[in-house]
């Protein structure tokens, strides 16, 4: 059996608080134990390094149809790429990378869990193919359920128990992970080339509002006690002033609290919250992350992830329809669009983001206030919302830019409008440098605890999994000059997953089985729910019911979250 | 007692259709029975049963025959050609399951070959214009449910699709189309009056090879501007008609054919076609979806985009990279250059197929034939190497024409000992590995050429 | 100005790719230096010097170095792709992506050129003596950002896709163009001397094409609005002015359209 000690490295683990001590990690058969139950352990040096939990993503977009699309269609993103073999297969492909050096790339950052933010049910076969394929990191992926015909129709009249039926159904379909809401209403609307502008505006013809999905969603999520909360990306992305839907969508948690077994506290994730934070109109807009961040941190039942533009270029692609058709005519570059029959839509576009532009600073800039202004960065996550405003690759160059003023400043003077987006932005004034521990927070402690997987991952207690990332960071002394932050984050001295050490330098060494986790909820009978769910599929759908559910021989290596929802 | 399987999948078109119901003999080695099928569908269920399967591999002699060896040393032959080869070329795919795809681009990347599939001949000009302009489609469920207009531009899916048109298009009733076909409009679109053309409201015939102009005209009056009184053999009154329909659907779907794909400009007709569907979201819905044509033939650009990032025509002869660029790598390209030196022609039939010329050059060198049956390909191989027919000896996943994966069931047993694409292609995997090892034969290192653009480390 | 002189001695059973055939990776090499230069058959590596005799020497840098290159170069692809500066000369005929990606120098081809030549163009001189295959000039595939700069001359007839997404730079053909120029093009300028098959300017933004020969199959979206006189490659004469693609869309400067111009002699 294998046994393995991490001696002589800064420890940053926020579930058990502990703040950059000396503590040795020890390990054996792939879990965290206590040090005094190893016998003959091999040892880590870790003297001189920063040790944290694997990373744990709780927003980034890495398998699945829409994914697969962008990666399909920018073969000019690939035309000179050359990458050394490491890994056992090739690497592809650098905003939408291959399944193969998604899984590599996690890794070396020290990552060992990703939940993939949308996936369209109908297709959940495709995205347990990838899931196979993607080496190392373990993955969930939650079905979208905010245009779902079902819960539209259950949600207008105020079926909780009949949505929380069908929703339990549609995750064990799909071996699901949660409840995905994007873009309320607004992506069914798009069936008819429409969108729902704010969340009092009702959908054509199902004349429910958004407002009435996503309090619905929140009482059925509570009602079924998921590990998750809801996972919203909520109406008019992108565009000016919508930090007024923004702050309504937040409001609509009021009076909810959390109800589950998993530690989970905030009844809503509010997803890279970057887009969704603009004041002002057309391209003069400003930054409302003062007014949206002062509510995040008085209101103790909502997470936020940031979204950070990267200033890339790179490939977006949402199941909000209607949001990547108005961004095919700013920019007038290809565009993909998948419209999923009774359940969502999909758009896929290249992005240019540059600091030649002033919008893109902008929205840069209100990217790092946003993690900057938070007061709780257990409840404030890092992402990119890969890949929209930037590839997750960048994971470590967002870090650094949290990390440093000055690197915030060598960035800001490399724009070529900087001082009108210092006029329309806060980021200048803001001379906060997160710490270590805080990252740890954003990027695994936090991020577990709100996905409720917090037993199993994002800290370094004996009993959870032996993900750990050892990285090039000396706690005590940290280097003067940021790149070595970016550096050292970007490929780690050691990733652990489940006890196997998968990264060394950097490198993957070895590529140890990775896992496909999904929730399985125990519901009453509902003879109606399945009355209802025969008759969409007699009907409308296009395929038989029997063979939408995912076969068993199409999961692989599951490990599955039980709920009782049925007492 | 004969079994009835329920809501199989049909291993013909990209219909795809996954209500049949197979019944098969009591020892699960006959069809007796197929329900719900269109008349090819049955007979591929009907022939699996058939005499005069084989069930051996057959290696070619010095004397023109065949002669049956077993799987193992066919895996090692077949290895040791990819081994020797500088530049194999693995071909087809057009009835293999995603796994078994899978397998094979796993072999690909090891052996640095190039790997093709069927699209080459046929869709491939779609992937071309996807690549240049995307692709605003939706699932076949969207088209029946919502769409009241439904364009067929050089498709013949009465022939070609049998059931595309009762399952998803013109005849069901779906659930803002409760009216079924008396709602919807028809434009067919084809210099041929073809049996589609039979059931269309409105015929349009174009003027062969012209049907990039065509578009340019439809695209031109939808903006409002003037066009010439006949463009591609179509009056300008019957233009401004349909692009008024057009214009005023609720919710549009063109499907299209390889009368786009395989005429004049081909992947440009596709291009414009997408340019057109772009320009018709100003104004209301449309959306735009390539009739592909085998049952999977969805399957290998999909699961070969999530493997390396193109969906054929990838040249891994580098090894640590995959390059594109169809018109060089496409393989009726490479084999009438004269520019591979081993052919794996799986699940097809580049004997019928391809070119004459193409195939004298591929014939110079190895030629293995994967498939289940025998065909043209077979009988000029080298070695023929049989496989279990997915869909109906082996399950599996398939993509249909819309990219929705369909879980399909297995409803016979292969014939004893015949094993599955993705289980010969580990097994190739696997052997390349064995003999590289035995003679000490180090993968070669990819020269430093290009710009390094992982993001990781820089 | 340093001379190489390459001479392709055998034949390759496939293909040849040489892509560093350029005066970037010459320069500061010496003969033996460069005859160790890898270069592809299949997915075999070789030693250039297994296929060409290297003479003559490199300059110090590729402004000062010139590559000639004889011998029966039909299989040979990918010559001075991604050169910067300096001059390459090909004897023969060539195959395919010569001067591909090309930024600065000079590439003359005194035979045929196969497909992709100065695909991806930024900048240099790529001058082929005969005819030119598929795509000259062309973007690579995806690639909406198309030739950016420089000036491709050929000297005969060329196949189809010429300067599909053209975005800079100048094409000058002698003779004849098979189907689509300067489709989806938004910027930059095609000249053919001969006629042009048809698909002229198709989902074109902006730039320009002149066609000194006919047209057998004009688009509908191209409208005439005058006649004017040109200068075009020395020769001045009357040609008849086109806006379009008015099928596509078009950007505005000063409140009005910018089209795409095609001028077809009178």
């Amino acid at each position: 059996m294998s046994e393995i000690i991490i001696k002589n490295g800064f420890v940053f683990d926020p579930l058990q608080g502990i703040r950059g001590d000396k503590v040795d990690i020890a390990i054996k058969d792939g879990k965290i134990v206590e040090t005094t139950a190893l016998t003959n352990p091999k040892t880590i040096d870790a003297a001189g390094m920063t040790v944290m939990a694997g990373g744990v993503d709780i927003h980034s977009h890495v398998v699945g149809p829409k994914v697969n699309t962008g990666r399909l269609f920018r073969p000019e993103e690939k035309l000179f790429q050359n990458i050394k073999k490491t890994g056992s297969r090739m690497e592809m492909g650098t905003s939408i990378p291959s399944v193969y050096k998604t899984g590599y790339d996690y890794a070396r950052m020290g990552y060992s869990y990703v939940n993939e933010a949308a996936m369209p049910p109908l297709h959940s076969p495709h995205v347990h193919e990838e899931i196979r394929d993607t080496p190392i990191i373990d993955i969930s992926a939650m079905p979208v359920f905010g245009n779902n015909w079902f819960s539209l129709e259950y949600l207008k009249n105020n079926e909780i128990e009949n949505n929380a039926a069908y929703t339990a159904w549609l995750l064990r379909a799909t071996r699901g992970f949660g409840i995905k809401i994007v873009n309320p209403g607004g992506s069914e609307a798009w069936g008819w080339g429409l969108n729902c502008a704010n969340i009092h505006e009702p959908v054509p013809y199902f004349d429910v509002t958004p407002a009435q999905i996503i309090t619905g969603s929140i009482e059925t999520n509570e009602y079924l006690g998921l590990p998750h909360s809801i996972h919203i990306h909520p109406n008019n992305l992108g565009n000016p002033g919508n930090y007024v839907d923004t702050l309504e969508t937040l409001k609509l948690a009021e009076g909810y609290t959390a109800k589950n077994a998993f530690g989970r506290t905030q009844v809503m994730h509010l997803t890279h919250l970057q887009f969704h934070a603009y004041g002002g109109e057309g391209f003069n807009f400003e930054s409302k992350v003062p007014e949206i961040m002062d509510y995040v941190n008085s209101h103790d039942n909502i997470t936020v992830d940031i979204g950070q533009v990267t200033l890339d270029e790179t490939t977006t692609m949402t199941a909000d329809g209607p949001f990547e058709h108005h961004l095919r005519a700013v920019n007038n570059l290809k565009w993909a669009n998948v419209d999923v029959e009774l359940e969502t839509a999909a758009g896929v576009v290249p992005f240019v983001y540059s600091a030649n532009n002033k919008a893109n600073a902008v929205q840069w800039a209100i990217g790092l206030e946003i993690g900057l202004l938070a007061k709780d960065p257990m409840r404030t996550y890092i992402t990119t919302d890969h890949p929209n405003a930037g590839p997750f690759t960048r994971y470590p160059r967002v870090i650094k830019w949290l990390m440093s003023q000055a690197a915030r400043e060598a960035q800001m003077d490399a724009f070529k409008h900087r001082d009108k987006v210092i006029d329309v932005t806060n980021i200048a004034g803001i001379d906060r440098e997160l710490t270590l521990y805080e990252i740890a927070q954003m990027t695994r402690a936090g991020t577990a605890k709100a996905l409720g997987i917090a037993d199993m991952y994002g800290g370094l207690a004996p009993g959870m999994d032996a993900d750990v990332a050892i990285y090039n960071l000396n706690a005590e002394s940290m280097p003067s000059d940021a790149e070595e932050i970016e550096k050292a984050f970007s490929r780690c001295a050691y990733m652990l997953k489940d006890g196997i050490v998968a990264v060394k330098d950097g490198e993957i060494v070895a590529e140890p089985a990775k896992r496909t986790i999904w929730v399985d909820v125990k519901v009453p009978e509902n003879a109606q729910v399945n009355r209802d769910i025969y008759e969409h599929f007699l009907k409308h759908y296009s395929l038989k019911l029997e063979n939408y559910s995912l076969f068993e021989e199409h999961l692989h290596n599951p490990r599955v979250i039980e709920v009782n929802a049925a007492e | 007692m004969p079994k009835k399987i329920e809501n199989v999948g049909c291993p013909y078109c990209g219909v795809c259709c996954d209500d049949l119901v197979v019944t098969v003999s009591d020892d699960g080695r006959k069809v007796l029975e197929v329900e719900n099928a269109c008349a090819i569908g049955n007979e591929i269920f009907q022939h699996a049963s058939s005499e005069g399967r084989i069930s051996l591999p057959r290696l070619r002699q010095p004397d023109g025959t065949y002669k049956d060896i077993s799987y193992d040393e066919a895996v090692d032959y077949a290895a040791r050609v990819l081994i020797k080869a500088k530049k194999p070329l693995i071909f087809g795919f057009g009835s293999t399951n995603c796994e078994g795809m899978a397998a094979a681009a796993k072999v690909a990347e090891k052996a640095g070959a190039v790997l093709d599939n069927c699209a080459s001949i046929c869709h491939g000009s779609s992937f071309l214009a996807i690549f240049d302009n995307g692709y605003p489609s939706c699932t076949l469920g969207e088209t029946k449910n919502r769409a009241d207009v439904i364009v067929y531009w050089g498709s013949n899916p009465a022939h070609a699709h049998p059931r595309h048109m009762s399952r998803y298009s013109i005849f069901p009733r779906g659930f803002f189309t409760g009216k079924g076909h008396k709602g919807r409009k028809i434009i067919v679109i084809d210099p041929r009056y073809t049996d589609t053309a039979r059931v269309a409201d409105i015929y349009v015939q174009v003027k062969q090879g012209q049907d990039y102009d065509l578009f340019n005209a439809f695209r031109t009056v939808i903006r409002g501007e003037d066009i010439p009184d006949e463009v591609a053999g179509v009056k300008k009154e019957q233009i401004l008609q349909v692009a008024e329909i057009l214009k005023k659907a609720r919710f549009g779907t063109i499907f299209y054919g390889m009368g786009l794909c395989h005429s004049d400009g081909r992947n440009h007709n596709v291009d414009i076609a997408i340019s057109m569907t772009r320009d018709l979201n100003d104004f209301t819905k449309w959306t735009i979806m390539a009739m592909r044509g085998h049952y999977n033939i969805a399957g290998p650009g999909v699961v070969w985009a999530w493997t390396t990032g193109y969906p054929y025509c990838i040249d891994m002869s580098k090894k640590d990279r995959a390059y594109m660029n169809p018109g060089e790598t496409s393989s009726v390209d490479l084999a009438m250059r004269d520019e591979v030196d081993a052919f794996f022609n799986v699940g097809t039939d580049a004997g019928a197929h391809f070119p004459i010329e193409a195939v004298k050059h591929l014939k110079k060198h190895p030629w293995i034939t994967i498939d289940p049956n025998i065909c043209m390909a077979s009988e000029i191989s080298d070695l023929h190497i049989p496989v279990g027919i997915v869909g109906v000896e082996v399950p599996g996943i398939v993509y249909r024409m819309d990219n929705v994966p369909i879980q399909y069931r297995q409803v016979l047993n292969p014939p004893d000992g015949v094993i599955s694409d993705e289980e010969l292609f580990e097994r190739i995997h696997q052997r390349i590995s064995e003999i590289e090892a035995e003679e000490g034969i180090t993968q070669t290192s990819a020269a430093a050429a290009g710009t390094q653009t992982s993001f990781v480390g820089e | 100005m340093k001379t190489v002189t390459l001479t392709l001695n055998k034949q390759p059973e496939l293909y040849l790719e040489c892509n560093d055939i350029t005066p970037d990776a010459f320069a500061g090499k010496t003969p033996a230096e460069i005859a160790a230069i890898e270069i592809w058959e299949g997915k075999q590596k070789i030693p250039l010097g297994d296929f060409f005799t290297v003479e003559g020497s490199a300059g110090a840098t590729p402004a000062e170095t010139k590559i000639v290159v004889a011998g029966d170069c039909t299989r040979v692809k990918r010559i001075g792709q991604q050169m910067t500066d300096g001059e390459i000369v090909i004897e023969s005929d060539v195959d395919m992506y010569i001067g591909g990606w090309m930024k600065g120098g000079t590439i003359h081809v005194k035979g045929n050129a196969d497909s992709f030549c100065g695909i991806g163009m930024e900048g240099g001189e790529l001058i082929i003596d005969g005819d030119a295959g598929h795509h000259v000039g062309a973007a690579p595939r995806g690639e909406w950002r198309g030739m950016k700069g420089g000036v491709i001359r050929i000297g005969g007839n060329v196949g189809n896709d010429t300067a599909t997404f053209i975005n800079g730079g100048t094409i000058v053909i002698g003779g004849d163009a098979d189907i689509h120029i300067s489709t989806h093009g938004e910027g930059g300028t095609v000249i053919v001397k001969g006629n042009a098959k048809g698909r002229v300017g198709g989902q074109m933004v902006k730039g320009e094409i002149y066609v000194f020969g006919t047209i057998e199959n004009p688009l509908p979206g191209f409208k005439k609005i005058e006649t004017v006189e040109r200068d075009v490659e020395g020769v001045q004469a009357q040609f008849d002015h086109f806006i379009g693609d008015l099928g596509e869309r078009h950007p505005k400067s000063k409140g009005q359209p910018v089209y795409a111009h095609l001028y077809v002699k009178a």
